[in-house]
């Protein structure tokens, strides 16, 4: 029993520490990859190629005065960062990040929750992620953030749809809303090949859901100036920071453990190989998911942003018509080939 | 460890349904009533209704409340005014449903009616998500789908009526 819970425990903080971890690097590489972009050298003042540049970005934030807007409402205003983060953070909680190991008399799962509704669970998260944005727009009282809430609202809603159609056609395949059974399905084949327009749509509605360029019209800097965080300051803007980048992290992973494959290795089957191959598990996840998190900040620097109006056209008139079709087309497949 | 979960979620449930009503503001409404959402989702989880519990957030908390807060913000109806007055029709048909609900719920509490019915096989099967599927296309397939045919019919009401210039 205390066996157990003490494995729980560690992997919650293994998974919660490794997030924040991933985040504060994710921001470096962000400014790193930015300058690679614009051809210059981006931050290397703090530490041997600007290595401990996060570090001195959060205790920057920490110590930046807190403003609170006098109109404000206080209770939402306040709420609002925390509303972006939890969700952000708890999502990570049904991702199988590798294989497992057996110790300790037991098989431990690489894991922290094995739910068998886990695709769903993570709708229910990302979907309520929006509120943190939404609340956060409003509660400032200004007018440029009320803009960005509003619009975060029905871009998110729009995309979700997309988005869990085109993983309807994955969960017909596997027969199974578990995201292990997900992963274990993709031995040998990865998803991706078997439903590529299901990743195209996934992969273009997740950038929307996670609120990044060229779809990040909460923020837009040009029009809004900073959108919906426009008011927060200090440590609550850095929360909201946070989120988003976790958001990012999350996101990642599920397409790898969705389309790519999650913790398998190609060609290896690590069940076989003990300790080893737990460990190749874990870097397999990694090495995946750190790919997809380059191809954010690759978009990002190289795309520039839609039009609301263009955000919406391709969001309900083609994305969702092409996710239809796909699961149609998935479902002819599975019934009669 | 069951119980008092069902209880916290329970209390949860009904305060912030509570606020949903008497607070003025109409964005702590909304905001309360995603909160009573939750607590139910919690109270589904708790009788081992997972997939209902997860429809209800995703449908629920993340959509339809969204669209709520969304109106509530572009159209920014500021606080509510305190009282109904006594002539306003709408007080009759407050008072009249108010006390249908007590009644439901001293019914409900004496025991003299079941609202709920037998339950079939055992409470662990029945809220997976398989079972919900077979039951649904099987059992109560004409429902469904009327229910579906009605949704789909305030869909193309709704769009129709945001066509403004349709001759």
């Amino acid at each position: 029993m205390l066996t157990d819970i003490a494995i729980i425990i560690t992997k919650i903080m293994i998974v919660i520490g490794g997030t924040f971890t991933a985040v504060a690097y994710l921001i470096l590489a962000e400014r790193k990859v930015a300058g690679f972009v614009q051809e210059r050298y981006g931050p290397n003042r703090v530490g041997i190629w600007g290595l401990l540049q996060p570090i001195a970005d959060g205790v920057k934030t920490m110590l930046k005065e807190d403003i609170t807007p006098a109109k404000a409402n206080r209770i939402i205003y306040h709420l609002a960062p925390a509303m972006v983060l939890a969700p952000a953070l708890v999502t990570f909680a049904v991702v199988p990040f590798g294989s497992g190991i057996d110790a300790f008399g037991r098989h431990i799962a690489f894991q922290i929750a094995d739910i068998n509704i886990g695709i769903l669970f993570i709708f229910a998260i990302t979907s309520i992620g929006v509120y943190g944005v939404v609340l956060g727009g409003w509660s400032s009282n200004n007018k440029y953030s009320l803009l960005g809430g509003v619009r975060s609202s029905a871009q998110m809603i729009s995309y979700e749809l997309a988005l869990g159609l085109s993983v309807v056609g994955i969960l017909l395949l596997t027969g199974s809303l578990r995201l292990n059974d997900i992963v274990e399905a993709q031995i040998g084949m990865w998803n991706v090949f078997r439903q590529p327009v299901a990743f195209m749509i996934f992969l273009v509605a997740v950038f929307a859901e996670t609120n990044r360029l060229p779809f990040d019209l909460a923020e837009s800097e040009q029009e809004l100036i900073a959108g919906y965080h426009i008011e927060y300051s200090g440590f609550k803007y850095s929360m909201f920071m946070l989120g988003e980048y976790s958001n990012i992290i999350t996101a990642s992973a599920l397409i790898v453990t969705l389309f790519f494959g999650g913790w398998t290795v190609p060609f290896i089957d690590v069940t076989k190989l003990g300790h080893l191959g737990a460990f190749l598990s874990v870097v397999s996840f990694a090495v995946k998911t750190g790919f997809f998190l380059f191809l954010y900040l690759w978009v990002r620097w190289t795309l520039p942003r839609f039009r609301y109006d263009q955000l919406m056209h391709l969001g309900w008139k083609i994305l969702l018509p092409l996710a239809l079709l796909n699961l149609l087309f998935t479902a002819a497949w599975i019934t009669y080939v | 460890m069951t119980e008092s979960l069902f209880f916290i979620f329970a209390t949860m449930a009904i305060v912030s349904a509570l606020t949903v009503v008497v607070t003025r503001n109409p964005i702590y409404s909304a905001v309360s009533l995603v909160i009573t959402l939750f607590s139910l989702a919690g109270i589904f989880l708790l009788l081992e209704a997972y997939f209902l519990a997860v429809v209800q957030i995703i449908i629920y908390a993340g959509a339809i409340m969204v669209l709520f807060l969304f109106v509530i913000m572009l159209l920014n109806p500021g606080k509510e005014a305190k009282f109904l007055s006594l002539t306003d029709p709408r007080t009759l048909i407050v008072t009249l449903l108010s006390i249908a609900f007590i009644g439901m719920i001293f019914s409900l509490v004496s025991g003299s009616v079941n609202y709920i019915g037998e339950v079939m096989g055992s409470v662990e099967e029945l809220g997976t998500t398989r079972n919900i599927g077979l039951t649904l296309f099987t059992k109560y397939l004409l429902p469904f789908e009327i229910a579906s045919l009605l949704l789909l019919v305030a869909l193309v009401g709704a769009v129709l009526m945001t066509k403004r210039n349709l001759r």
